[in-house]
């Protein structure tokens, strides 16, 4: 086995946290304080692997089960999503759509363990999580299949190698945009949801796992950077160029550095939308899908 | 050159999704007019015309009229007849864009059906995104409830005649050009000179109320 292949899901699972703490850091910068430090996250994660679990009464097995389900799913996810030059570990026709079902599978166990409390408070964060990530996956979808046909591939890992040209072609652009916009909405951040906020009426993905704590909280948090890691390294896998091993991931990990710096920076200069807003943003997102998919449609009929 | 033409088409198409989408007239207006000057270097671009002093007048003729001189037309009759500057739709915007993608499928398909000796040249999607553009200028007319934004959709529309016409005809007349062109103009000034004399006997501009006037 080649040894470059274990590189990206290592690198998924040992810097996932990172991106979170240069998010919080780029907003810092923002606001004019100094933030907290770049490593908190793995601080977080081994403060609440530490203690212990309150489980209520009124749960069962599925609440228990929610957070492990997700995280399971998440790194098998890291299995085949490429990063840079490097292939992923498992590559076959088709498996973007394991990809986006993997991540449907962490979600759902999110949304069942929500449900299993019987909090009506979570169950209304359940409500919403569903409803905008159906309408994320048409966006993903779309833009996955106008790269698809334009490469003529349906793996993750070969999209990016069919074609090596230096520059990003218009379809590419297109789905970039569009992609942004779902990594934004699944992973919970402004313009969508604001990751901050544990009070307020409108929240979506914080209010699901207010009743998670220790080690599941743990697991719930670095399922979410990894979550994060994963949809920016599908972008940006399907964006760069296909180059050697070394230069690839360098390049790559720049890349994801300034997807961590622009998310912070749209965190900080965007409100978050009206909730009767949001799906029109998703829609909108579709649209440069669509479009894209048109495009190669259009260039490739006779 | 191709790449230039896609990425002009492919900003048109978005400019058509914006206006589906936008909830303020005076930003309809802005896209339109946006549009409008979006297309002037179109007919530059055709391989077998070229860069004429014929097509560059024209093309400046096109950004005077369709991007200054319509706008201001249209921002003048916004501000005269006074009136709450939300476009207030039949159909909601989210519903609109979804509807715009459905068009632009739709336009695809019957774009691929058609056997019209279109200029390969200029791009294959010039005729797709013609036709979406005319049926996304129609649903603006129908869609709507402001008489200003049948004006809009009516540019639209015009806008997709415009590269429907680049598409197919190679060598368009001048004269059938600027005739088309002052056409338009008047058309745009009388709407603007109606929709004022509507509101001011009227109070409003709502077309779904107009069906029910007698006289």
């Amino acid at each position: 086995m080649n040894v470059g292949l274990i590189i990206p899901p290592i690198l998924a699972l040992v810097l996932a946290p990172l991106l979170l703490g240069i998010i919080n850091r780029t907003k810092a910068v923002f606001a004019g304080r100094v933030g907290s430090p770049l490593l908190q996250p793995y601080y977080d994660l081994r403060k609440l692997l530490g203690k212990g679990a309150v489980y209520s009464k009124t749960t069962t097995w599925v609440f228990r089960a929610g957070p492990i389900v997700s995280l399971a799913a998440l790194v098998v996810a890291t299995l085949i999503v490429p990063f840079g030059g490097c292939a992923a570990v498992l590559s076959f026709p088709g498996d973007l759509i394991l990809f986006a079902y993997l991540l449907g599978l962490a979600r759902l166990f999110t949304v069942l363990a929500a449900l299993d409390t019987g909090s009506s408070f979570e169950d209304m964060g359940a409500s919403r999580e569903v409803l905008f990530s159906a309408l994320a996956e048409p966006v993903l979808f779309l833009g996955i299949a106008a790269l698809a046909r334009e490469a003529g591939q349906v793996s993750l890992t070969h999209i990016p190698l069919a074609d090596p040209r230096p520059f990003l072609s218009l379809t590419q652009v297109l789905v970039a945009v569009a992609l942004l916009v779902v990594l934004l909405c699944e992973n919970c951040r402004i313009p969508i949801d604001d990751p901050n906020t544990h009070l307020e009426l409108t929240m979506i993905h914080e209010v699901m796992v207010l009743d998670h704590g220790g080690p599941d909280l743990a697991f719930i948090l670095y399922g979410a950077a990894l979550k994060l890691w994963l949809f920016g390294a599908v972008i940006l896998s399907l964006l760069l160029p296909a180059m050697n091993l070394i230069l690839g991931i360098l390049l790559a990990l720049a890349g994801m550095l300034v997807l961590a710096v622009l998310v912070g920076v749209i965190e900080s200069t965007m409100a978050r939308l009206r909730l009767l807003r949001v799906p029109q943003l998703l829609i909108g997102a579709a649209t440069f899908s669509a479009l894209a998919l048109v495009l190669e449609l259009g260039r490739n009929s006779p | 050159m191709s790449s230039i033409n896609d990425l002009i088409l492919v900003i048109f198409v978005l400019t058509n999704f914006s206006l589906l989408g936008a909830s303020q007239m005076g930003a309809c207006v802005r896209l339109s007019a946006a549009q409008g000057m979006l297309l002037c270097p179109l007919p530059l671009l055709l391989p077998q015309d070229g860069f004429s002093l014929r097509s560059l007048l024209f093309a400046v003729g096109l950004f005077a009229v369709k991007g200054i001189v319509f706008p201001r037309l249209l921002f003048r009759t916004l501000r005269t007849v006074n009136i709450r500057h939300e476009v207030e739709p039949f159909v909601g915007y989210t519903a609109s864009l979804l509807a715009g993608i459905g068009i632009l499928a739709l336009s695809l398909w019957v774009a691929g059906g058609l056997q019209l000796p279109t200029s390969q040249q200029l791009s294959p999607l010039v005729l797709p995104i013609a036709l979406s553009t005319i049926l996304t200028g129609l649903f603006l007319i129908v869609g709507r409830r402001k008489a200003l934004m049948q004006v809009v959709g009516y540019l639209v529309m015009e806008n997709g005649i415009y590269i429907f016409g680049i598409a197919v005809a190679q060598e368009v007349p001048f004269l059938v050009e600027t005739g088309i062109l002052l056409d338009v103009f008047v058309a745009v000034f009388l709407m603007g000179i109606a929709i004022f004399h509507i509101n001011r006997q009227f109070d409003h501009i709502d077309v779904e109320k107009l069906t029910s006037l007698k006289d």
